[in-house]
């Protein structure tokens, strides 16, 4: 029986999975998919290799400047930074109607950009700034407030507000609209504050870095081997049934798969099943025989909204295209150049209008 | 094991834990956290670390005898005495 059974092996459930298995638990890792990376994955297809869901990883400070969360995880999974390979980005931009606010990975460019284009916001800006919640250290209260009310009390042009909104809400929003004032400021350090990284050969290093490790120390993966049930009593869990019949005791089970789908295999059946979440994304990816910023596209992030107002929420279409994210992988200070242009487009979907399409029209879409 | 050999101990458990720093110039009476950038998950890892490698149990409560490599020698000596140097 092992000490401690992982479901997903995405990005946190390998971290757990190594913590574990460094202090001597003997650890199994079951992910259901052939593939592992979960929400952040890779894949190959027609010779080339193509990320999904990243397209960068945040946090990112130039050596020497600090630690911050992503040097922190890298210490508790024994991995130095130049394991990483990281190279940083060279400057992405939030674009609406008549206004473009440009942001690199040194925070004071973007507030040169809020105290030049928002002149009257400068002080509010600045309070904003001073007023995000602290997460310097572990173990913090959460901060639940809505961050919208927040920053309305300290920014009363909506427009700067909606444009300081909509990076995060994509890279971080799991709701509509709003954020708890705590992830906000979460997510405002580690984009703004911090910044993007990107490794040349994208997610598929890191992943495998952080696999090599886990085995190393002696950790099991289990690719294609999904849960079915999870055996609970007296709101523990017991055992778990896989897809293919294996039954297996648990003596601590962890699981990455998500509050919702981790809850509804649970058997008895937790009445109080939690909702879905709204927010789903469509991506496209296109190869060029150029490099994109040839053809103009010289960011390495845009986040882009056409309206006055920047809705972030269900669609009733399959896809919004009034905002979204262009990412161009090839934009980041890499050592050499990515073998061909990426063009990466992350759009606000409705998951149950394309879950109900047929073969046929999901791949007409 | 010896107060060196307890040091020397500690020393490697933090280069394993904090690669960047330098531990070279690390002053015995001062503590660690106005030296190196340590927080507080660090501070569990060298106790874990101590748990993993040289089977020492450190209640809770005695983790601010941690604070110093003097104080945490000091600490430690009592209870690593007869701990031979090869456990690892």
């Amino acid at each position: 029986m092992y000490d401690a059974v992982i479901l997903g092996a995405g990005m946190s459930g390998l971290a757990a999975g190594i913590r574990l298995a460094h202090f001597g638990k003997r650890v199994c890792i079951l992910e259901r998919h052939t593939a592992i990376g979960g929400l952040n994955s890779f894949y190959r297809a027609g010779g080339r290799d193509y990320d999904v869901g990243l397209h960068a990883m945040t946090n990112y400070r130039e050596p020497g400047a600090g630690h911050g969360p992503l040097m922190r995880v890298c210490r508790q999974l024994r991995l130095s930074r130049d394991e990483l390979a990281l190279a940083p980005q060279t400057g992405s931009a939030i674009v609406f109607p008549g206004v473009r606010l440009e942001f690199t990975n040194d925070f004071e460019h973007l507030r040169a950009e809020v105290h030049r284009q928002f002149p009257s916001q400068k002080d509010g800006f600045e309070r904003l700034v001073a007023g995000l919640a602290d997460y310097g250290d572990l173990g913090k209260p959460h901060v639940a407030h809505s961050a919208r009310e927040a920053v309305a009390g300290w920014i009363d042009d909506p427009f700067l507000a909606e444009m300081l909104f909509c990076p995060l809400l994509f890279y971080g929003g799991p709701r509509p609209h709003d954020l708890d004032f705590g992830q906000f400021s979460i997510l405002f350090r580690s984009i703004y504050m911090e910044g993007f990284a990107r490794p040349l050969a994208g997610i598929r290093p890191l992943l495998k870095l952080l696999v090599r490790k886990f085995k190393d120390l002696g950790g099991e993966l289990r690719l294609g081997a999904g849960v079915r049930t999870i055996v609970s009593a007296k709101g523990a869990a017991k055992a778990l049934v896989l897809d293919n019949g294996e039954e297996m005791p648990v003596r601590c089970l962890l699981s990455s798969a998500g509050w919702r789908e981790t809850m509804q295999v649970c058997r008895p059946a937790d009445p109080a099943l939690p909702a879905a979440g709204e927010i789903s994304f469509v991506e496209s990816i296109s190869i060029l025989n150029v490099a994109p910023a040839t053809l103009g596209l010289d960011r390495t992030v845009t986040f882009f909204n056409d309206s006055p107002r920047f809705r972030y929420g269900r669609p009733d279409d399959l896809v919004d295209l009034h905002s979204g994210v262009i990412c161009i992988p090839n934009n980041f200070a890499y050592d050499e150049p990515m073998p061909a242009g990426c063009v990466r487009l992350t759009a606000l979907a409705n998951f149950d209008r394309w879950n109900d399409l047929d073969a046929q029209a999901y791949g007409d879409a | 094991m010896t107060s060196a050999e307890i040091q020397e101990a500690i020393l490697d458990i933090l280069s394993d834990i904090a690669p960047d720093e330098d531990l070279s110039k690390l002053d015995p009476a001062v503590p660690f956290r106005d030296q190196l950038e340590l927080d507080s998950m660090d501070f569990l890892d060298i106790v874990m670390e101590l748990r993993k490698r040289y089977r020492v149990q450190i209640p809770e409560q005695d983790y601010p005898a941690l604070a110093s490599m003097a104080s945490t020698v000091e600490y430690l000596s009592p209870r690593m005495k007869d701990i031979s140097c090869t456990t690892r």
